[in-house]
C-alpha cells in the first residue's frame, strides 16, 4: 500500500515536472519563430482583433463593475476610520497593482485562451496541422507565434483599459452616487500612484499574457496526446485543462510577482 | 533523381509501445498508381504516416527515390517532403481560409508571389477538381466529397513527384466515389511521372484506378504487386478479400431479452 501511495505520489510529481518543462519547451519554440517568421506581422494583427479587440467589450463591462464595487466597499470601510479622502488611492492602487492585470488575464483566459485550445484542438484531431507540417510550413510559426505576439500586445493594453475605466467605476460610485469629493479623489490617484505600480501591473500583464496563451496552444496543439480521452471530447477536455491551469497559474505567478515588486 | 519510387524493407512502425505494422516489404514504383489494400486497422495509415515522415520507423527502412528516409537529418527529409503532396482523408482544409486561399496554400507560404497571380493558380487548379465556381468558399460550406477535391488540389497544385491519397473514396456515395477515381487518373494522364499512392479498401476503385497494389493484412504485406498477379494469387486472404467473402461467421448467439426490461420497454414504445 505503502508503495502505492509514494509511487502515485511519484507519478504525479514526474508528470508535473514534464509537464512544465513542455510548456517551457513550447515558449520558447513559440517565441524563437515569433522572430524567426517573416509573416508574423499580418498574422499577428488578425490575433490582436481576436483576443483584443474581440475581448473589448467584456473588459469594459467587467472592469467598471468592479471599479464600482471598489468604490462601494473601500467608501463604507473607510468611512469608519474617517478616511473617505483615500477612496481614490484604494481603488487605483488595488486596480493597477492587482486586480487590473489579474481579472483582465481571468477573462481573457475564458474569452479568448479557451477558443485558442479548442481551435488549435480542433485543426489537430482534423489532420489540419499534419497538413501544414507536410506542407512544409512550420505549425509553431504559423498557430502559436502570432497568438503570442498578439498577447504580449492586448494584455497590457487591455489591462490599461480595464486600470482607466476600474477607476472611473470608483469616480461614479464614490463621487457621483457617494457625494465624495470629485478633488479628493482625484489627488490621491494623484499622490498615490507612482510609476513603479503602472511597471508592475504591466510587467504582471506580460507574464500573464505569455502564460495564458502558452498554456491554452499547448493545450490544444498537443490534444491527440491526452490520456484521458480522444477526438472531440479530446478537445474539450483540452479546453478545460487550459483554463483551469491558466487561472491556477495566473494567481500562483501573481504572488510571486507581488513578492518580488513590493 | 531518375525513379521516385517508394521501397520498404523489414518495415516496423507503431505508436508508443505498441507495433502495427510489424514486417512491411515491397516497392511502390514510379510513375505508376499503387494501392496500399488492407482490412480495417491493418496499418495502412500507419504506413502513410511513415512515408510522409509524420512517424518515425521502429525498424527496417522506407527509402524515397534512393534515399533512405529513416537515416536521413530532419532538414534533408523535409527538402525531399516538398516533392510530395498529400491528400489526407476529410481533405484537411484549414477552417479558417477559403478554398482558393487553401489550394495555393504551399506557394503562398513558401514564395513571395503577387496576390492575383495566386488567385490565377488557385483557379487553375480548383477548375481541374470541377470547383473552380467555390473559389471563395470556405470549407465548412462544402460536402464531404467537394473538400476532398479541395484537398487533392492543394495536394497537386506544386505540382509534386509523389501524390499520397488517404482512402480518397470513403464516406462518399458510388457516383461521387467513382468521379473521385477518375480525377486520380486524369491526374495520372497529366503527370505521367508523378507516382501516385492510394490508401484504400474499396474494391470498386482499387479495380479502376490500380496499377500496382501492396496488401498488408495485421501489419505484414502479404502481397506486392501488379494488379494482374493480385487476381491470380493463390493466397486464401487475398482470394476471400477480392470477393468480399465474410468467411466462417460465428453466430451471434442472440438469447431472450431480460422479461423487465422488454416490459418497460414497450410501455415506454406505446406511451
Amino acid at each position: 500500500m505503502k508503495d502505492n501511495i509514494f509511487a502515485a505520489v511519484g507519478r504525479t510529481f514526474l508528470e508535473a515536472v514534464g509537464f512544465m518543462g513542455s510548456v517551457a519547451i513550447f515558449l520558447f519554440e513559440g517565441l524563437v519563430q515569433t522572430f524567426a517568421s517573416a509573416k508574423i506581422f499580418p498574422r499577428s494583427l488578425r490575433q490582436i482583433y481576436v483576443i483584443g479587440h474581440k475581448s473589448l467589450f467584456l473588459i469594459l463591462l467587467i472592469s467598471l463593475f468592479c471599479g464600482m464595487v471598489l468604490g462601494l466597499q473601500g467608501y463604507y470601510t473607510l468611512i469608519k476610520f474617517g478616511s473617505v479622502g483615500f477612496l481614490g488611492a484604494v481603488v487605483s492602487l488595488s486596480l493597477i497593482r492587482e486586480l487590473g492585470p489579474v481579472l483582465t488575464a481571468i477573462m481573457l483566459t475564458g474569452r479568448a485562451g479557451s477558443s485558442m485550445t479548442a481551435e488549435i484542438g480542433v485543426m489537430r484531431i482534423t489532420d489540419q496541422i499534419d497538413a501544414l507540417d507536410v506542407m512544409d510550413i512550420n505549425s509553431m510559426s504559423y498557430l502559436v507565434s502570432p497568438r503570442l505576439a498578439a498577447s504580449l500586445v492586448s494584455f497590457p493594453l487591455l489591462t490599461a483599459v480595464f486600470d482607466v475605466v476600474g477607476i472611473v467605476g470608483g469616480y461614479l460610485t464614490g463621487v457621483a452616487m457617494l457625494n465624495m469629493n470629485q478633488g479628493a479623489y482625484f489627488y490621491r490617484i494623484s499622490s498615490s500612484v507612482s510609476m513603479d505600480d503602472i511597471v508592475c501591473g504591466f510587467v504582471k500583464a506580460v507574464v500573464f499574457g505569455l502564460l495564458v496563451t502558452t498554456v491554452c496552444c499547448h493545450q490544444g496543439y498537443y490534444t491527440h496526446r491526452r490520456r484521458d480521452s480522444v477526438g472531440p471530447e479530446a478537445v474539450g477536455n483540452a479546453t478545460t485543462s487550459g483554463v483551469v491551469i491558466s487561472c491556477v497559474l495566473i494567481l500562483a505567478s501573481d504572488y510571486v510577482l507581488t513578492s518580488i515588486f513590493l | 533523381m531518375a525513379s521516385w519510387d517508394i521501397r520498404f524493407d523489414r518495415l516496423q512502425a507503431g505508436y508508443g509501445e505498441r507495433r502495427v505494422l510489424t514486417d512491411v516489404n515491397g516497392v511502390l514504383p514510379g510513375g505508376a498508381v499503387s494501392v496500399i489494400l488492407g482490412g480495417s486497422g491493418c496499418g495502412k495509415s500507419t504506413l502513410l504516416r511513415q512515408i510522409i515522415g509524420l512517424s518515425k520507423p521502429m525498424g527496417g527502412s522506407i527509402v524515397i527515390g534512393g534515399q533512405d528516409i529513416s537515416t536521413m537529418d530532419r532538414k534533408a527529409f523535409r527538402r525531399l517532403r516538398r516533392h510530395m503532396g498529400v491528400l489526407f482523408q476529410d481533405g484537411a482544409l484549414l477552417g479558417a481560409l477559403t478554398l482558393g486561399e487553401n489550394a495555393v496554400l504551399p506557394l503562398s507560404e513558401h514564395l513571395s508571389l503577387p496576390k492575383d497571380l495566386l488567385r490565377r493558380e488557385a483557379l487553375r487548379v480548383l477548375s481541374m477538381v470541377g470547383l473552380a465556381e467555390f473559389i471563395d468558399y470556405y470549407p465548412n460550406e462544402l460536402s464531404g466529397g467537394m473538400r476532398k477535391r479541395a484537398g487533392l488540389a492543394r495536394a497537386i497544385v506544386a505540382e509534386p513527384r509523389i501524390l499520397l491519397c488517404d482512402e480518397p473514396t470513403s464516406g462518399l456515395d458510388p457516383i461521387t466515389a467513382a468521379r473521385m477515381d477518375d480525377l486520380l487518373l486524369s491526374m495520372h494522364r497529366h503527370y505521367p511521372d508523378m507516382t501516385i499512392v492510394v490508401v484504400s479498401h474499396d474494391l470498386d476503385s482499387l479495380e479502376r484506378i490500380a496499377g500496382h497494389v501492396l496488401v498488408l493484412r495485421d501489419g505484414v504485406s502479404s502481397f506486392c504487386g501488379k494488379l494482374e498477379e493480385l487476381r491470380k494469387a493463390d493466397d486464401p486472404y487475398l482470394r476471400q478479400f477480392l470477393r468480399r467473402d465474410a468467411g466462417e461467421v460465428n453466430d451471434c448467439g442472440a438469447q431472450a431479452m431480460d422479461g423487465t426490461v422488454a416490459a418497460s420497454l414497450k410501455r415506454w414504445l406505446e406511451s
